[in-house]
């Protein structure tokens, strides 16, 4: 089996709203999946219970192997996952940011201190090694972020909103990094709202009112559509929507 | 435990690298027992008085004298009419003003009760109180002198004895209060600031999506202001010592005990308030309007538990500072044994298993 996650009638339910509505999908090893939707489309919530940190009301999944509901203590050692609120603590150095995370991940003290200087090289950062990342510009901070995120090696990151707020030079960086990641086997879920980085995955989904509406290749939705670009599918989609902006 | 020890050292470096939280935590335990000591003192010592002596004999006079000579007193203005005492009283020279009637000496002598007049500025009740009382003492005991001085009459000869604290020093009663009140600022109000940062900042999410376990999480979040708080009780020990010169009468082994299952009780307590709490904001509003305002005012630090309103005294029960700080006076000031505050341990070590069980349950339960 290739498909690294599998997701087969997903339903999650707060009360009477139903935020992810029956929803299946599979990812193969090694590829970019784009998980596109409006905000309140319920992509986020997905992504929760793919990561463990919420249960679903009904449907299965399995992530890297593992089943989401009896063995999540797995999963969690498996991923890497990143959120545009959050990247780094602020007032810790960059080091002492690496260093903590994989930590977490169990890797040993001698790995972290040379894979540190290794990527901190790659990086271009290596006069920042003992900045604190709250003196980093922003799109440096999402930069180290998405490394520090990978830097255990997992089988699957997960990328919430990676790039809101960050220019277009850093953004296009950005995405080398994850063409890097994902040419060394490492299988990409990004949430975005950017639809021009759409185009950059080897396959979407589109989300709408908690259900996906289509998935396929860029290239394919476009024929599929009729439409110039990615942005244009997602507009003629995101008509259905009933669903208030939350 | 690899993974705990990590943890605790990041949540020292956020503690150290914060200038504000540093402050809070080495500062203000020795501001506060400095304002304590020397600022909200509710001793009275050289307390600006007005005499009126209408008599102007040889007792009165020694009266005056006993009244001036006294720690608490000193005579600022000898009035010559009524009117003065009322004009000293608006310009605020004076908080209490004496006068003496006619004849004074004659009536004692002859054994008519000569009268005495107190005027208290009572804008301050409590320090009205205190004034009257104590000028009560002098001038009875002056007064006592100089009857058996002139009388063959026997009297009845009160002898005043002040246990455990002779001088009525109020340091005696101001050092548990502020261990009392460090302790809940720094471990329930900051712990739960701190905890509910991460889930506010997003960082709890992400360390929720790794592998390690919500209960290392905030273990290794309250360690260090478990350390800290030991500290701040070394620094208000060391300053009540041997600056404030309060003894410390009991074992050091059971007053360090009782600290340290006072810090544990505050301590889940800023956890369950983390658990509570979505905002910082919050967080900051319920400790200090659930735990540190009550803390001050309902231990027993401040005001007398057992003359508050029945109500109030209910909920001073609830208040794990009540009980600290009524151990701790026993141990330290009154040098009692531990059996006598077995009650307050007791009620401390319950109150700390009862938090840490909610805490737990409700932590979890966020989770979802």
């Amino acid at each position: 089996m290739d498909d690294v996650i599998v997701v087969r009638d997903l339903t999650k339910r707060f009360g009477h709203f139903v935020a992810v509505d029956n929803i299946s999908f599979n990812v193969k090893k090694g590829e970019i999946f784009g998980f596109l939707g409006a905000n309140g489309a319920g992509k986020t919530t997905a992504m929760r219970i793919l990561c463990g940190l919420s249960r679903p009301t009904s449907g299965e999944a399995s992530v890297g192997g593992f089943d989401i509901r009896h063995e999540s203590e797995k999963i969690k050692k498996n991923i890497g996952y990143m959120s545009q609120k959050f990247s780094l603590y602020q007032d810790l150095k960059v080091w002492e940011n690496i260093k903590l995370f994989a930590g977490i991940y169990g890797m040993k003290r001698n790995e972290i201190a040379s894979k540190t200087d290794i990527l901190l090289k790659e990086l271009g950062f290596e006069k920042e090694k003992n900045t604190l990342v709250k003196d980093l510009p922003l799109g440096w901070k999402q930069k180290l972020a998405f490394s520090v995120a990978i830097f255990h090696n997992p089988k699957i990151v997960f990328l919430d909103e990676p790039t809101g707020g960050v220019d277009p030079i850093t953004r296009r960086q950005f995405w080398e990094m994850i063409y890097d990641a994902s040419q060394k086997g490492i299988t990409v879920f990004v949430t975005t709202h950017y639809m021009d980085e759409a185009e950059y995955c080897d396959r979407v989904s589109i989300m709408v009112d908690g259900r996906i509406e289509a998935m396929n290749s860029p290239k394919e939705l476009k024929r599929e559509f009729n439409a110039e670009n990615i942005d244009e599918v997602f507009r003629l989609l995101a008509k259905k929507s009933t669903r208030k902006e939350i | 435990m690899k993974q705990f020890l990590s943890f605790a050292k990041k949540e020292f470096l956020h503690i150290f690298r914060d200038t504000w939280t540093m402050m809070i935590i080495l500062v203000l335990p020795v501001i506060m027992m400095l304002l304590f000591g020397y600022a909200v003192t509710t001793e009275i010592r050289d307390t600006n008085i007005g005499i009126l002596d209408n008599s102007r004999d040889e007792i009165s006079n020694r009266l005056i004298d006993k009244l001036d000579e006294s720690e608490y007193f000193s005579v600022l203005k000898v009035f010559k009419s009524n009117s003065e005492i009322d004009k000293a009283f608006r310009r605020n020279e004076i908080y209490m003003a004496i006068v003496i009637e006619n004849d004074f000496s004659k009536k004692l002598i002859t054994g008519q009760n000569p009268k005495i007049q107190i005027i208290a500025d009572a804008s301050d009740p409590n320090h009205a109180k205190t004034l009257v009382n104590y000028a009560s003492g002098v001038i009875a005991q002056s007064l006592m002198q100089e009857t058996k001085a002139n009388s063959p009459l026997s009297q009845i000869n009160t002898e005043i004895k002040l246990l455990y604290n002779p001088l009525m020093k109020s340091s005696y009663n101001f050092v548990p209060g502020v261990m009392g009140f460090i302790i809940i600022i720094v471990c329930a109000m900051m712990t739960s600031i701190s905890i509910v940062r991460e889930r506010e900042r997003g960082s709890m999410e992400l360390l929720l999506a790794s592998p390690v376990k919500p209960i290392t999480i905030i273990l290794s979040k309250v360690t260090p202001y478990f350390f800290l708080s030991i500290i701040n009780i070394l620094t208000i020990f060391l300053v009540s010592y041997f600056v404030m010169g309060v003894p410390i009468k009991g074992s050091l082994f059971w007053i360090f005990l009782l600290c340290i299952v006072y810090i544990l009780v505050s301590l889940s307590l800023g956890i369950l308030v983390s658990t509570i709490a979505k905002t910082q904001l919050v967080a900051l509003i319920i400790s200090a309007i659930i735990l540190l305002m009550p803390s001050m005012l309902l231990s027993g630090m401040m005001f007398d538990i057992s003359s508050m309103p029945l109500i109030l005294q209910a909920i001073a029960q609830i208040m794990p500072a009540k009980w600290f700080i009524s151990a701790i006076r026993k141990l330290m000031i009154m040098g009692v044994d531990v059996r006598f505050v077995l009650n307050e341990f007791l009620v401390l070590f319950s109150m700390g298993v009862f938090l840490i069980l909610i805490s737990l349950k409700k932590y979890k339960n966020r989770l979802e």
